[in-house]
C-alpha cells in the first residue's frame, strides 16, 4: 500500500528504512492503529519517527500525502483497506443536502464544538449501536462528514482532527536544535583524547602487570593490584565567530557547538564568541552583547595554555578589519594593534590550535579571500565537515 | 494480550498508551524521551503495576558497560578462592552472575525491564545491546550456557536526550516523546499534590513558572518536580500572593544554577 508515503518521508530528509516500515506493516496487520484515522498516524509517528526534532518534517509529509486525496477514488481502494470501515459507503445513506448546505457555513471552530456535542450525543443513542469507528462514534456526525466540498472518509470532523495534529506542527521549535548530525561531530570529537593516569580517582581498575609482579614476589601467592582509571585530560578553548556571514552557517556551528557541548568528555571545556575577528573582547554569549563581554587578555592571562584552542569562523572579513589598526587594548600605545595581532596573541599563548572554517575559500573575487589566506597561513585550517573535523583533532594530539 | 490502560497514580495521554500498547504487541522496546520531570520513568512503573507484572530498573550511569547487563565472571573471586582451596572452584557457574538483563531473560514470569537514561552511557552502548535485545538472548562463553529469555520481556527505555542514539538502535525502537505539560495539565498535577491550593496562588504561581521557562537565558529549565517544592516554600514561608510574579520569592528552589539566577534577575520583567 502507499509505498510512496515511504518515498516521501525518505525526499523530506527523514532517515525512515524498510526495518521500521516492515513493522508499520506488522503494526497494521495485527489492528494497532485502532481502526482510526488518529490511531493510524500515531501508529505511523511511533515507528517511523526517532526523535523529536523529525516529528515536524513527518507532520508536514504525513500532510501532503494523506491531505488532499479524494474520498471516491484513492481513499475508497487504498485507505479502506486499513481503516477498515465496512459500512463507509452506506453512510451515504445519510446524505442530507439542506445540511450539507449548512455545513458550509461553519467555521472550523464550530465545526469542532459540533463533533463535541456530537460525541455527546452519540453515547447516549447510539450505546453499543451502529458505531464504526470504536469509540470515536464518527455516524452521527458522519452527516456533516459528507459536506460537498473537501469531503473526507471517515467524516470530515475525523480527518480534521488527525490534521489538527499535524496541522498545528507543535515541534517546529525543535529544529532550531538541529540535533540531527551531532552524532557523527561527537564520534569525530572523541578523537580529542589524552590519558592520564595521574588523575585523583580511586583506584577501581584492575592492573594485570603489577598483580603478575606481585603474585610473583608473593611465592605464587595471589596479590591483587588496581590502579587509577585513565581519564581525558584535553581541555577545550572554542571560540565562535558569531553574526553577520557566519549566519549562513548558524545551522553547522550549532550542530559542532551541542557535539562539542555534549560529548563531556573532556575535562573542561570554555567558550567565547567573536565576531569576525577576536579584538580585546571576547563574548560569553553568541548575542555578542556587552554585559556578558570578558576582555581577552582575561582569557590570555586565566586560560591555561594547555587548553586546546579551535577557531570557528570563515575568515572572511574586510581586510582592515584584520589588519587595519585602531583595535588596540584601551588608551595604550603598546601591544596589539590590530585583529591579526590579537590571533597571534592567542596563537602564542595555545600551542594547540586550529581553525574550524565552514565555507570554502571564496573562489569569486579575491576581496573576502584576502583575510581569509592571511588567517589560513597563520593557522592550520580544516573545513567545518565530519572529515575535516577529524582531521583537526588528530592536528590538535600532535606534539 | 493485556493492554495498559494507565494505572491509579499515572495519568498517560492518550498517544503515550497507544505507544506503549504499540511496544508490547510489535514485541520492540519502547524508548521515551522527553525533558526531566516529565514522568518518563513513572511510566515503567505505572505499566508494571497495571499489567501486574515484575519491574526490574536497571540504572545507567556514565560507566556503565553493557556487559554488566548481560553478567559479570568474578575472576578474582575464582583466584582467591583457588589459592584458598575453597569449595566449588571448578565450577564457573558459581562466579557467573547474571546483571539486570540476564535477571529479566531469567525469570519465570515476563517483566518489565526498565533500562533507565540510556543516554549517560558512552555513545557506543545501545550497539552493544542490539544482539540481546533483537534476540532475547545471549551466550556465555566462559560456561558455554547460552542465556534465553523464558518470557520476552517488555523493554522500556527512557533517554534524557543528552546523546545522540545510534541509527540501527532507534530503527528497533517504537519511539515516543512526552511534552513538558502545558499549563492545564501542570495545574492539575499540582493540584494531585496540593488539593486545597488557592486558585489565585495557583494562577500566579503557574504565571511565574511559565514566564521562567519561557526566558532564552534559562539553562537548567524547572521542570515539575521543582514547582511543586516551590508552592511548599510559598506555603510555609507565606508568601504575599499579589507579589509572586513580580518578586519570585524562594527563588532557589526553581533554579539551581548561578547563572540561571543572574540570567533571571537581568531579564525579568
Amino acid at each position: 500500500m502507499f509505498e510512496n508515503f515511504l518515498y516521501l518521508l525518505r525526499k523530506n530528509g527523514l532517515k525512515v528504512s524498510l526495518t521500521e516500515w516492515m513493522a508499520l506493516m506488522e503494526g497494521l496487520d495485527k489492528g494497532l492503529h485502532g481502526s482510526s484515522f488518529t490511531g493510524f498516524y500515531q501508529l505511523c509517528r511511533c515507528l517511523l519517527v526517532k526523535s523529536e526534532a523529525d516529528f515536524d518534517a513527518f507532520d508536514r509529509s504525513f500532510l501532503e500525502y494523506f491531505k488532499d486525496v479524494p474520498f471516491q477514488q484513492e481513499i475508497s481502494q487504498e485507505l479502506l483497506e486499513w481503516l477498515d470501515k465496512p459500512d463507509i459507503l452506506s453512510e451515504y445513506a445519510n446524505w442530507n443536502e439542506i445540511q450539507a448546505l449548512k455545513n458550509l457555513g461553519f467555521t472550523e471552530e464550530e465545526i469542532e464544538e459540533m463533533l463535541r456535542e456530537r460525541l455527546l450525543e452519540q453515547t447516549e443513542e447510539h450505546n453499543g449501536g451502529a458505531y464504526w469507528v470504536g469509540t470515536h462514534g464518527m455516524s452521527l456526525f458522519g452527516n456533516s462528514g459528507l459536506s460537498p466540498w473537501g469531503i473526507r472518509v471517515g467524516g470530515r470532523s475525523m480527518y480534521r482532527r488527525a490534521f489538527r495534529v499535524a496541522g498545528e506542527r507543535k515541534f517546529r521549535d525543535f529544529r532550531r536544535d538541529n540535533t540531527l548530525d551531532t552524532r557523527q561531530f561527537q564520534v569525530a570529537l572523541r578523537h580529542l583524547r589524552q590519558f592520564s593516569g595521574l588523575v585523583d580517582l580511586p583506584p577501581t581498575e584492575f592492573d594485570v602487570d603489577n598483580t603478575i609482579k606481585d603474585t610473583a614476589d608473593n611465592g605464587g601467592v595471589l596479590k591483587v593490584r588496581y590502579k587509577r582509571p585513565r581519564e581525558n585530560t584535553v581541555k577545550v578553548l572554542l571560540l565562535m565567530d558569531s553574526g553577520g556571514s557566519m549566519d549562513y552557517y548558524s545551522n553547522l556551528c550549532s550542530a559542532l557547538f551541542q557535539a562539542v557541548d555534549k560529548s563531556g568528555h573532556f575535562k573542561d571545556l570554555q567558550v567565547f564568541y567573536f565576531h569576525n575577528c577576536v579584538y580585546s573582547y571576547l563574548y560569553r554569549d553568541p548575542t555578542l552583547m556587552t554585559r556578558n563581554a570578558v576582555p581577552t587578555d582575561w582569557v590570555l592571562g586565566n586560560i591555561p595554555s594547555d587548553y586546546k584552542a579551535i577557531f570557528v569562523g570563515d575568515a572572511q572579513m574586510a581586510p582592515y578589519e584584520l589588519m587595519g589598526g585602531g583595535y588596540g587594548r584601551m588608551g595604550q600605545e603598546s601591544g596589539p594593534k590590530c585583529g591579526m595581532d590579537w590571533l597571534r596573541l592567542l596563537k602564542g599563548r595555545y600551542r594547540h590550535t586550529i581553525w574550524l572554517n565552514p565555507s570554502r575559500r571564496p573562489d569569486w573575487g579575491a576581496y573576502w579571500a584576502q583575510t581569509y589566506d592571511v588567517i589560513a597561513r597563520e593557522f592550520p585550517m580544516f573545513p567545518l565537515t565530519v572529515d575535516g573535523l577529524e582531521e583537526g583533532m588528530k592536528k590538535l594530539l600532535t606534539r | 494480550m493485556q493492554e495498559f490502560k494507565g494505572s491509579q497514580n499515572y495519568v498517560a495521554s492518550e498517544e503515550l498508551l497507544r505507544a506503549a500498547n504499540i511496544a508490547m504487541v510489535l514485541q520492540k522496546p519502547l524508548l521515551i524521551k522527553g525533558e526531566p520531570g516529565t514522568g518518563k520513568t513513572m511510566l515503567a512503573e505505572a505499566i508494571a503495576q497495571a499489567l501486574g507484572k515484575k519491574l526490574i530498573i536497571w540504572n545507567i550511569k556514565s560507566t556503565t558497560k553493557a556487559q554488566d547487563g548481560l553478567y559479570v565472571y568474578d575472576v578474582v573471586q575464582r583466584l582467591y578462592d583457588s589459592q584458598f582451596g575453597g569449595q566449588g572452584v571448578d565450577n564457573i557457574e558459581k562466579y557467573v552472575r547474571l546483571g539486570k538483563l540476564g535477571e529479566a531473560f531469567t525469570d519465570e514470569e515476563q517483566v518489565i525491564l526498565l533500562i533507565d537514561e540510556i543516554d549517560k552511557a558512552d555513545l557506543e552502548f545501545p550497539n552493544d545491546l542490539l544482539w540481546e535485545l533483537d534476540r532475547m538472548e545471549f551466550h556465555i562463553p566462559e560456561t558455554g550456557r547460552t542465556v534465553k529469555a523464558n518470557h520476552r520481556p517488555v523493554v522500556i527505555i527512557t533517554s534524557n536526550a543528552e546523546k545522540e542514539l545510534p541509527d540501527a538502535f532507534l530503527r528497533r525502537c517504537v519511539f515516543h516523546y512526552i511534552e513538558f505539560p502545558d499549563r492545564e495539565l501542570m495545574a492539575e498535577i499540582v493540584r494531585v499534590h496540593y488539593p486545597d491550593i488557592g486558585e489565585k496562588l495557583l494562577g500566579q504561581v503557574l504565571e511565574a513558572f511559565y514566564k521562567i521557562r519561557n526566558l532564552p537565558q534559562i539553562k537548567k529549565k524547572p521542570s515539575t518536580s521543582e514547582i511543586i517544592d516551590w508552592i511548599q516554600a510559598l506555603q510555609h514561608g507565606g508568601a504575599d500572593v499579589d507579589k509572586i510574579v513580580k518578586e519570585v520569592p524562594y527563588l532557589g528552589v526553581l533554579l539551581k544554577k548561578n547563572e540561571d539566577m543572574d540570567a533571571l534577575r537581568r531579564n525579568w520583567r
